[in-house]
């Protein structure tokens, strides 16, 4: 053991702060890079093979999970369907229960609501709970810019997001913050805000971990959660989390406030009873996670527990521009992770290649929809198009068919090359003529003469490169099906 | 029966010989099989890549080639194929009612291969042999879309001689995905080599697929590697075809 040696820091890049710019033009090279990182593969390759695991093993156990399934589908259809109806009744809910209920436009409105108030409460210390939502707005690194003269002390409270919050790091999996990290990497962290080395042992880094949070917990001013659901009934926020840090953010604070995504939304309180059922199962393999927090407006007269003052922030940001079109069915989601899991592609990758927020399958359908499609044109050619996104999805999205969208609408928008664009109109032209067809195959076979050698073409440059770098290539055969009919079989 | 044989197009220049294997294979059951002389692609390609008008151009040609041809069924060796044109004709011609039926009807006469000979034939041992231990990769659009997994596996698990075995994570695409092979071919080639170590880790010596396309991703993999894995379409294995491998 080396524990005389002070704790080595790895240089990282600060993704927190570079996410600004979001570079999402470049999965193929991040990819690359990926593909390359064998601690990287360790490392998701552990996470995903068990979640998928776990996953499978609970919805067998499970007979009415097709159901529940096609139920959360069209609990969420109608949602979409009546959301404005929706957002109305919630918002008069937890009103009623003496909360504060704002409609955020975009981030830029969340943080400045959020930052005006920390400025009203003289806030020195904010705790958060997980929340994809706050990730995407970039709350934290918004308030300690544009708020920095209140001098606030933002602590992610969920174990794996405190370590990238500590490492300057950013989530790449939606319920695995760092799965990408080791036990060995966590360690390096953690030392670094011990102040001094401490082993790779789950125990001791758990105990650090654990007293430090105790400390920010009690000491803070605000807590902030996201929202798994928003029940428009009663006004009802549902948080879902196994280490119980939501409970004691929403309930230590005197001020609680949540930034929930409006497509959070489900209509009654009975049907969380669905969404419960799909989520843990889904996203960690447990039939029900180790806490399932309701919390219902501002603590009451009589009440025991709950924030003196609650703020409800629902979350536009690009999300009702999707209503009523092909691509409504993305505001589904629950954000399990369980596409993300199963995908062949993160799976190779990791989360940072799609260099969003929102990694996997429905990172490269939302990223795109959410920033508009000029912004993430790489994201839809990230996928195979397996569909094993789809068969995972508790609410079944059928993401594979809406990245085909996704690539229509850089069609149809102009924004793919020149090149592509010609090829496709060639490829139809020649396939529209049986003669035509007949004939490339001919020339196809006389030009690859040169270049055949043991039933393989040699290595090409230019664009098929892409294919020989990696892969043989296979020469066209001989004599074409067709002729080989025409002769007889 | 009478049978309108689609050959996709890349076995059509490619690997004939998987055709061929189908051709025999039916004609062995009795069935009379047409080649329609017509017919070049499905338009997949163009699909995947988002190019939708240049795919229904490809498809509206595919439809007439199919329409014409007198036949029970039409029958294809590919999953992928079958499923472009019964799952994602209808799709693609949405907005146009009229082409969208025509689709549907010729839609429902297009078989998978291995679900034709099992579900529409009722045939199970074709009194095939094969000498060898084999893992067989089912094809994602005949795993999700079509729901045909059992199919291939009744009929090779009738093929004497032939041990099929499991391999880990066998649901997971071999990475081939159309255009995706070279856009984005570093993370294409990882997904091949993933199912590469599973097939090592399984032992077997020889890789069977219902789909010629995933075979030329694994094979041109395989041999870029230097794995001597012998690789067939599953109409080869069942034919006894093994002149040239898949």
């Amino acid at each position: 053991m080396e524990t005389s040696k002070p704790p080595r820091q790895r240089e990282t890049q600060d993704r927190r702060r570079e996410g600004i710019v979001s570079e999402v033009e470049g999965f193929n090279e991040r990819g690359r890079g990926a593909v390359r990182d064998q601690e990287l593969h360790d490392s998701v390759s552990l996470f995903t093979n068990k979640a998928v695991a776990a996953r499978n093993a609970v919805l067998h156990a499970l007979p009415e999970a097709p159901e529940l399934r096609d139920r959360a589908y069209h609990i969420k259809q109608e949602t979409m369907a009546n959301l404005d109806r929706y957002l109305e009744q919630m918002a008069e809910a937890v009103e009623a229960r003496g909360g504060n209920v704002f409609f955020a436009k975009d981030g830029e409105d969340a943080v400045r609501y959020v930052g005006d108030l920390a400025r009203r409460k003289n806030a020195k210390v904010i705790t958060k709970s997980k929340s994809m939502a706050t990730e995407e707005i970039e709350l934290n690194h918004r308030l300690e810019e544009d708020y920095a003269d209140l001098d606030l002390e933002i602590v992610e409270t969920d174990l794996g997001e405190w370590i990238a919050q500590l490492a300057g790091d950013t989530p790449s999996h939606i319920v695995g913050p760092i799965l990408h990290m080791n036990r060995r990497r966590v360690a390096e962290v953690l030392s670094g805000a011990a102040g001094e080395e401490m082993p790779p042992d789950v125990q001791a880094l758990g105990t650090f971990a654990r007293k430090r949070l105790r400390e920010k917990f009690l000491a803070a001013d605000i807590g902030i959660t996201g929202a798994n659901f928003g029940v428009a009934e009663t006004g009802t926020i549902a948080t879902i989390t196994n280490e119980g840090n939501a409970r004691l953010v929403t309930s230590v604070p005197p001020v609680h406030v949540v930034v929930m995504g409006i497509e959070k939304m489900i209509p009654r309180f009975e049907d969380l009873s669905v969404f419960v059922q799909l989520l843990g199962r889904s996203g960690t393999g447990q039939k029900i996670t180790v806490y399932t927090n309701f919390v219902t407006g501002a603590r009451g007269e009589g009440e025991l527990d709950g924030a003196e003052e609650f703020h409800l922030i629902l979350l536009d940001n690009g999300r009702s521009k999707l209503l009523g079109t092909e691509f409504e069915e993305a505001l589904y989601c629950i954000r399990c992770g369980a596409c993300l899991n199963v995908c062949p592609v993160y799976r190779q990758t990791g989360g940072h290649a799609y260099g969003s927020t929102y990694s996997g399958p429905i990172g490269a359908v939302i990223t795109p929809l959410l920033k508009g499609t000029k912004e993430a044109k790489d994201l839809p050619h990230a996928s195979s198009l397996c569909g094993a996104c789809w068969e995972a999805c508790p609410v079944g999205i059928p993401l594979h068919d809406l990245l085909l969208k996704l690539r229509n609408r850089q069609v149809e928008e102009g924004v793919r090359g020149k090149g592509e664009t010609l090829a496709f109109k060639g490829f139809e032209n020649t396939m529209k003529s049986p003669a035509l067809f007949k004939i490339s195959g001919k020339v196809g076979r006389v030009a690859q003469k040169p270049l055949v050698r043991d039933d393989s073409v040699r290595p090409l440059p230019g664009p098929l490169s892409a294919w020989t770098n990696s892969r043989e290539l296979p020469p066209l055969a001989e004599k074409s099906f067709r002729e080989i009919w025409k002769e007889g079989i | 029966m009478r049978v309108a044989l689609f050959v996709p197009c890349y076995v059509d220049l490619i690997n004939p010989e998987v055709g061929v294997s189908v051709v025999r294979v039916l004609r062995r059951l009795g069935v009379e099989v047409v080649y329609p002389e017509g017919q070049t692609c499905c338009g997949q390609p163009a699909f995947n890549s988002g190019f939708f008008d240049e795919a229904r151009g490809v498809a509206r040609h595919f439809l007439d080639v199919f329409e014409r041809e007198r036949c029970d069924y039409v029958v294809c060796p590919s999953g992928s194929c079958t499923t472009m044109v019964a799952h994602y004709y209808p799709f693609i011609f949405k907005e146009q009612p009229e082409v969208r039926e025509r689709s549907e009807v010729v839609g429902h006469r297009v078989r998978e291969f291995s679900d034709f000979l099992v579900n529409v034939l009722g045939t199970r041992d074709l009194g095939a042999r094969y000498e060898g231990k084999a893992v067989f990769h089912t094809g994602c659009h005949q795993r999700r879309e079509l729901g045909k997994l059992e199919e291939p596996r009744e009929l090779l698990s009738n093929v004497e001689g032939l041990e099929l075995l499991g391999w880990r994570n066998e649901e997971l695409c071999c990475g081939f995905g159309g255009t995706f092979s070279v856009k984005m071919p570093d993370v294409s080639t990882a997904m091949a080599d993933e199912k590469i170590r599973a097939l090592e880790e399984s032992g077997a010596d020889t890789l069977i697929s219902g789909d010629s396309s995933c075979l030329m991703h694994l094979k041109g993999r395989l041999r870029r590697t230097n794995h001597d894995t012998r690789v067939y379409h599953l109409a080869q294995i069942l034919d006894g075809n093994f002149g040239k491998a898949g």
